[in-house]
């Protein structure tokens, strides 16, 4: 299934320059970063894990995009709602 | 959890399943198949179809790496794993998955050295601390996966362990999605795009989809929210008279993949003339076996395997099921003959197959379970 | 080979059947074939009710998972020679009356690797299993029996620090270790040590035994510790956190809960293998009721959580070994709460979720997420679920 899970980068292993120690929730485990385009990440930035390696670094931007999308239709479902409220009331 | 909590909220899932409701077209029934085995695994574990309008239903499909192996593979490695000097290591998720004679468990009980991993690197760390005995990583997954075991043969290489090799049973996506599209009986409005996958390849091998076959594809990620968010795009797609492919996922999957990735496929795999998928049949240049010149690491060369194909049963109707003309419950011999314990066909092998999610987390019938959980 | 045939496109060369399957499927060839997903579900109903067979011609792991396959073995197997109406219960102890005073009875043997682990021992486990079992009892516990075996070259050092780890163990659950028996094996026989803990206790009071819908379910603690904590221990993941085994006695807890609330409490599980999900699927099955559990209620550490999303396991499976499940009629929850929190073994309990009357024998799980699913006994342990 390709089971990846995001986990924050919290150090780079100066002798395994090839390892970060990533963080998932108070879990940490040394994944291979080989696989990441344009450099390797520095502590705080997020990757995905799957077996092992990260195969991604978490867009930041990107996040923040789709998550202001679920908020906004969240807030206009929350408008809708109350409209209905307050025309029963009326 | 950062990146997983934000996109399990209940009250945001309200407002998108309204949203999705309202782009519905009464009367117009929308199928869509999600094509990842994780995608089918989420949309059970989180109950997201209780947010879907009942004219849309998701169809599970093949993508799950575990279920599509066909038995004579398992055989072919538990063979393998039988010789005295050889240690097998795959993921858990091969462990139960039965062949012609048992799974690597039931090895395992008879005497095998089969072990779990986490990643293929430990069991290159394995041949490293046995020089002694041959490890054999019995490598599965998607092209997800596919880059794990290329670097891993690399520094195997790199490392000088010619103890160490992989019994290569990566499949890749696309041909699979060909072969569903090519089906005759088939009835998709659109399909939502592995992740994972994509992380790999990108979004642009996806583009025939929609320029061939006049079907939309979004690319979506694994949480309830993606997922949710995901069938909304392809909604709007179809309202809006679009087939485009889209990427719900941009946090994870650059649109043009991780060329690095490929790199490390394309170095160490080559692609097969042809695979057998359980379910699915044969299915032309859809699996990667090790290159030439990474021969001292391919175990189908340094083991002689029995490579006999194991028929399922005629009764398993895995392929009716695949393609959405079934769903699970429907097949003949689901839940009795065909159970987690003993799955009969692909779908009921691992929890992300359609049948083992449907008989594990839904087997109920919806009424019921909304009265009780009111 | 060009294009993408779907199923039999002549490459049926030399191709051969599994016998397992093909057997599989003509066992169940008289099921007549109905089309209504209800009836599918009945028939499913049907097939799980049949009296269970063991399938495997060796053991394998998954019959000690305490999942399916466990249950299988025993009632296939234990209670297809053994079987009396004490047995048949299945329950943690079996309890009687002898000479007038009402006794309970139980035994747990200890397996586990490493044996020493973040939080406790093999000692601590084999001394809190049996206590554990006693008291959700209903049992006061009093005394135990310890067998041992050992592995030829096994350090005298390591059973001293487990034995060291049972003496205190026991004397913080109040029972005294009575009666006992060693066995030494070949090297390579065993694996270091296993003990085998039996133990009496005095029947105090027994939760009613009657399950009905209405009555809410509690857990006494964060669950899974335990079994993430073995799972990291054994270094092969090479996951690390800063997790601890959640084994203790709950003799203490339990009696606090009793004096509270002794007339209310209908029913308590220890959960240890198969996890938390098993025990509510055990009680919703003997009791023929469902339960509804509240995912955002099951208490469970991060790092608990955090694992199980990297392995793809899911906590409600994970074992405990100082975590009861207890049911208590709706209108106690309260009251059974506050008791079990006044206790610090129960600070982290939870009310998490309700019985029903249907579907009878399932465990519902209203998700986080605002969905609902249900949540199955498990075939064997819980696999990591990665590629």
């Amino acid at each position: 299934m390709c089971l990846g899970i995001p986990g924050e980068v919290v150090e780079i292993q100066s002798d395994r320059p090839d390892l970060a120690r990533v963080d998932v929730s108070g879990v940490r485990r040394s994944i291979n970063i080989g696989l990441l385009e344009d450099g390797p990440p520095a502590p705080g930035d997020w990757v995905l894990i799957h077996v092992g390696f990260a195969l991604s670094k978490i867009d930041e931007s990107e996040a923040r995009a789709a998550l202001e999308f679920l908020e906004s239709i969240g807030q206009a479902y929350a408008d809708e709602i109350d409209a209905l409220r307050e025309s029963r009331i009326d | 959890m950062r990146h997983v909590d934000e996109y399990r909220d209940a009250g945001k899932a309200r407002a998108l399943a309204a949203s999705i409701a309202s782009l519905c077209e009464p009367g117009r029934e929308y199928t869509f198949m999600e094509v990842c085995g994780g995608h089918t695994h989420t949309i059970y574990k989180h109950g997201i179809e209780d947010y879907l309008p009942d004219n849309v239903t998701l169809v599970h499909g093949p993508g799950c790496p575990v279920c599509v192996i066909p038995m004579g593979r398992v055989d072919d490695a538990i063979h393998i794993a039988r010789r005295p000097d050889v240690i097998l290591a795959t993921f858990g998720d091969m462990m139960r998955v039965p062949g012609g004679h048992g799974s690597f468990f039931d090895a395992k009980a008879a005497g095998a050295d089969v072990r779990m991993v986490y990643s293929p690197l430990d069991a290159l760390r394995i041949a490293e601390r046995n020089p002694g005995r041959r490890v054999v990583f019995m490598a599965i997954g998607f092209e997800t996966t596919a880059p794990s075991t290329a670097m891993t043969v690399l520094r195997a290489r790199a490392a000088g362990l010619d103890n160490f090799s992989v019994f290569a049973n990566h499949v890749t996506i696309i041909p699979a999605i060909k072969a569903i599209l090519d089906s005759p009986d088939l009835r998709l409005d659109g399909f939502l795009g592995p992740g994972h996958v994509s992380a790999v390849i990108g979004c642009r091998p996806y583009e025939f989809i929609a320029r061939d076959h006049r079907k939309p594809i979004v690319v979506a990620g694994f949480e309830p929210l993606d997922i949710l968010r995901s069938v909304h795009m392809l909604l709007v797609q179809l309202r809006e008279g679009r087939c485009e492919v889209e990427n719900q996922y941009g946090r994870v999957v650059p649109w043009d993949g991780n060329a690095k990735a490929l790199q490390a496929i394309n170095e160490t795999m080559e692609l097969r003339p042809y695979f057998e998928w359980r379910g699915l049949g044969f299915i032309s240049h859809s699996a990667l076996r090790v290159r030439d010149g990474y021969a001292a690491h391919d175990a189908e060369r340094i083991f002689d395997v029995p490579g006999v194909r194991v028929a399922d049963p005629k009764a398993c109707q895995c392929g009716e099921v695949l393609k959405g003309v079934l769903k699970p419950w429907e097949c003949k011999v689901f839940g009795t003959a065909c159970t987690p314990e003993t799955p009969i066909g692909t779908c009921m092998v691992s929890s992300e197959g359609a049948c083992a999610a449907y008989y594990n987390f839904g087997r109920f019938t919806r009424d019921r379970v909304r009265e009780a959980t009111r | 080979m060009t294009g993408a045939g779907l199923n039999g496109n002549g490459m049926d060369e030399g191709v051969r059947t599994a016998g397992w399957a093909e057997a599989a499927v003509a066992e169940h060839a008289h099921a007549a074939p109905v089309s209504r997903e209800e009836q599918v579900l009945e028939r499913i109903d049907r097939a799980r009710r049949r009296k269970p067979r063991v399938r495997e011609e060796a053991i394998t792991l998954a019959h000690g998972s305490g999942g399916k396959a466990t249950r299988t073995l025993i009632e296939a197997v234990f209670l297809e020679e053994f079987g009396n109406p004490l047995l048949d219960r299945l329950d943690d102890s079996a309890r009687f009356a002898v000479d007038g005073a009402r006794l309970a009875f139980t035994t747990d043997s200890s397996v586990v690797a490493p044996l020493f682990f973040p939080g406790g021992d093999i000692g601590d486990l084999a001394v809190n299993g049996t206590v554990n079992d006693l008291a959700v009892s209903g049992a006061t516990p009093l005394y135990l029996s310890a067998g041992f075996i050992l592995e030829e070259g096994f350090p005298v050092a390591d059973l001293r620090r487990i034995t060291a780890s049972m003496r205190r163990a026991a004397e913080a659950a109040g029972v005294s270790i009575v009666t006992g028996d060693t066995k030494v094996v070949e090297r390579g026989k065993a694996d270091g040590c296993y003990i085998s803990t039996s133990g009496v206790g005095a029947v105090r009071r027994a939760p009613s035994g009657s399950v009905r819908p209405g009555d809410a379910v509690l857990v006494t603690g964060p669950i899974g510790e335990h079994g993430i904590t073995i799972m990291l221990a054994r270094g092969d993941l090479d996951l690390e956190a800063d997790l601890a085994s959640d084994t203790a006695a709950l003799n203490g807890l339990i009696a606090a809960l009793m004096d509270a609330c002794g007339g209310e409490v209908r029913r308590m599980r220890d959960a240890t293998r198969g996890g938390v999900a098993t025990v509510l699927n055990e009680v919703a099955g003997e009791h023929g009721v469902a339960i509804v559990v509240d995912e955002d209620a099951v208490p469970v550490h991060p790092a608990v959580r955090g694992a199980s999303e990297l392995l793809g396991i899911d906590p409600m499976y994970v074992a405990c070994e100082g975590r009861a499940v207890v049911v208590v009629s709706g209108g106690a929850a309260g009251t059974a709460l506050a008791a079990l929190r006044a206790h610090p073994l129960g600070a982290g309990a939870a009310v998490i979720g309700h019985v029903k009357d249907d579907p009878p024998g399932l465990v519902l799980l209203r998700t986080a997420f605002g969905g609902t699913r249900i949540v199955d006994l498990m075939v064997g342990d819980p696999l990591p679920r990665i590629c």
